[in-house]
């Protein structure tokens, strides 16, 4: 996009968002942790990013959110520099969900939620009609509307973490970045967060991306799908080109098997292990 | 859209003028505390003003306070009790409010200036100013400001330079409050009998023998300090919720936090500065004032009042009731905080935020 939006205000209206990274080089302290990536995050899609233990995944998803200040390159949403943006203004079109984020025990959901109208308000208006209306969207959209007074710390897992998403919900923003959502949640409450990211995508339009540690469930929910190993994208595209024994085996360095999920098309892998995989497989191989 | 809208969902009541658009959410439970509290805290003040060598009844003590009564009356009260009730108030405020900001930026009850050597820093200055003897008046204000923000400032860098927890500031600021007592011992151990006696009555703290010019600096610092809090207040509400998310929120957290910083040990210093370290005020007043409100986090206007109300409560029961004993504030509020800080950490390890 090439619109000069320096010295323009703001529209209004969200438009489609565009964000993308150029030459990106985050490191902490004294590592280099990512060197030279250059990403185009799909608008209106939802984007998983897999790979292993410090690959770097993580750290890109903060640099998208400005969270890290890039050592080289630059972050771009709507052709502007997010590092040179108002951070308040770009709290309106990004929102970001760090891993494990935790509150003051005794902070209510509602309360919690509320905080995530924060780019939008002023010392003295609080509680707009909008901020009413995002905030009570997100706790119906999370199903935490009955949970909206209890305390987050007195919440099991899953409520919890629906918590802090219906925070991020009601900041209203087109882009949502989620770190890791499903960790330390039951199966159960992995895929519930999942299908709610779906709806946040399909109803709202909304353009997702994520870190997920279980590359099937990202095979299965991501529209497009990056993998990384060593602070470089390996490769990316849609989930059933991407996911192959090969990739599996040069990004993870697991031996498995690939077949296909019997509920969603999706790529599923099987991995091998040294103890299995003598047998010839029964599942479907691609 | 009516004039003013109100309602209640959630257990919260909101309210929203259509013009101008200021719209909120109003907490009952703690606008109804902070007014008992204040209420409570002007009798604790004019109470404070009536008692002394001449007792002036207490429905004389208001109007005098407007400058109503006989010249006699007049005189005790401005010349001799205002200054003494008046620095009570301000230092009680200015711990309170200075303990809010710093354990509601941070998440941690024991982040407060008394614990991270914002205080120790400024007790090291003032008493060297006294030993060393330029510390008299104005220089008392100014070195413990000075001593504190140094402190702070070493703190800052050791403990927030890169990336914070609460739990590390502690540690830090633990390390930096032994080193500033350490220093401050040796003063005293080197000077001379005369300013030796000065620098450990200044070092209890204590509202004996406070004047005007006590008052006036506090003041004026709080009359900056207090609204500066209040404009700032709104980012304490992301910044608790830990860097990244304050960040994802919109908030300017390097600058947000820097600002808290100074408004904090400023409080803290002036406070000092008026009334010696009278220990633990800082530490607990945003406590008690937090589960009095009903709050998670230390609420900083009623932190302040419980501040002050504890201060001129302390000063009251060591003149009245311990009245043989003479002892001054900052022995009382120790012997009674140092149980509340010890509850404090047990709670704290209890619940594993590790402080």
């Amino acid at each position: 996009m090439k619109r000069d939006l320096s010295g323009t205000p703001e529209p209004d209206l969200p438009h489609p968002p565009e964000l993308h990274a150029t030459g990106l080089r985050l490191g902490y302290d004294g590592t280099i942790v990512v060197d030279g990536l250059d990403l185009a995050v799909p608008t209106g899609r939802i984007t998983v990013i897999i790979g292993g233990n410090a690959c770097g995944k993580s750290t890109l998803l903060q640099s998208l959110a400005r969270l890290l200040t890039p050592r080289g390159g630059a972050v771009h949403l709507d052709g502007r520099s997010i590092h040179g943006m108002p951070t308040r203004q770009v709290a309106r079109r990004i929102g970001i969900l760090p891993q494990s984020p935790v509150a003051p025990a005794g902070l209510t959901v509602i309360d919690l939620v509320t905080r995530g109208r924060s780019p939008y308000q002023t010392w003295w208006r609080q509680w707009s009609v909008e901020d009413e209306r995002a905030v009570t969207g997100a706790l119906t959209a999370t199903g935490m509307l009955e949970h909206a007074n209890r305390p987050i710390d007195a919440l099991s897992g899953g409520q919890r973490q629906r918590a802090w998403i219906a925070m991020a919900i009601a900041q209203g923003t087109p882009v949502l970045l989620l770190d890791e959502p499903t960790t330390y949640l039951d199966l159960a409450h992995q895929i519930d967060v999942l299908d709610l990211v779906v709806d946040l995508n399909r109803r709202d339009g909304r353009t997702v991306v994520m870190v997920l540690h279980d590359i099937n469930q990202a095979a299965r929910y991501a529209d497009h799908l990056i993998a990384m190993k060593a602070g470089r994208i390996v490769r990316q595209g849609h989930p059933a080109e991407v996911v192959t024994a090969e990739l599996i085996e040069e990004v993870f360095d697991l031996d498995c098997q690939v077949g296909v999920c019997p509920v969603s098309d999706a790529p599923m892998i099987i991995p091998m292990g040294r103890h299995h995989g003598a047998r010839t497989p029964n599942l479907a191989v691609r | 859209m009516t004039f003013l809208e109100t309602s209640t969902a959630a257990g919260r009541t909101t309210f929203r003028l259509a013009r101008p658009a200021v719209s909120g959410v109003l907490a009952l439970r703690p606008i109804a505390v902070g007014t008992l509290l204040a209420a409570v805290t002007f009798a604790a003040f004019c109470v404070s003003v009536a008692d002394g060598r001449i007792q002036i009844p207490l429905t004389d003590v208001v109007p005098a306070l407007f400058g109503h009564g006989d010249p006699g009356t007049l005189l005790v009260v401005r010349e001799l009790r205002l200054p003494r009730a008046l620095t009570g108030l301000l230092v009680g405020a200015a711990f309170g409010l200075s303990g809010a900001v710093f354990q509601a930026m941070t998440g941690n009850p024991l982040a407060s200036p008394d614990m991270i050597g914002v205080i120790a820093g400024a007790q090291t200055a003032v008493v060297a100013g006294i030993v060393l003897g330029f510390g008299a008046g104005l220089g008392t204000q100014t070195l413990g400001v000075v001593g504190a923000l140094i402190a702070a400032l070493v703190v800052y860098l050791l403990a927030w330079g890169r990336g914070t927890t609460g739990y590390r500031l502690v540690l830090v600021g633990v390390g930096v409050a032994w080193m500033c007592t350490s220093a401050t011992d040796y003063l005293v151990a080197r000077a001379m009998p005369y300013e030796a006696r000065a620098a450990v009555g200044w070092l209890v703290g204590s509202l004996n023998e406070r004047g005007w010019h006590h008052v006036r600096p506090l003041a004026l610092a709080m009359a900056v300090l207090v609204p500066a809090v209040l404009l700032l207040g709104r980012w304490l509400g992301t910044l608790h919720l830990g860097d990244p998310v304050a960040t994802a929120l919109g908030t300017p957290v390097s600058y947000a936090r820097i600002a808290l910083l100074v408004t904090g040990v400023g409080l803290a210093a002036f406070g000092t500065a008026a009334a010696g370290p009278i220990l633990f005020v800082a530490l607990v007043s945003p406590q008690i004032a937090q589960r009095l409100a009903g709050r998670a986090t230390p609420p900083p206007l009623i932190s302040a009042v419980t501040g002050a109300l504890i201060v001129l409560a302390g000063d009251l029961v060591s003149r009245i009731v311990l009245a043989d004993a003479r002892l001054p504030i900052g022995v009382v509020t120790g012997v009674l905080g140092a149980p509340v800080l010890l509850w404090l950490l047990v709670r704290a390890n209890r619940t594993g935020s590790g402080g």
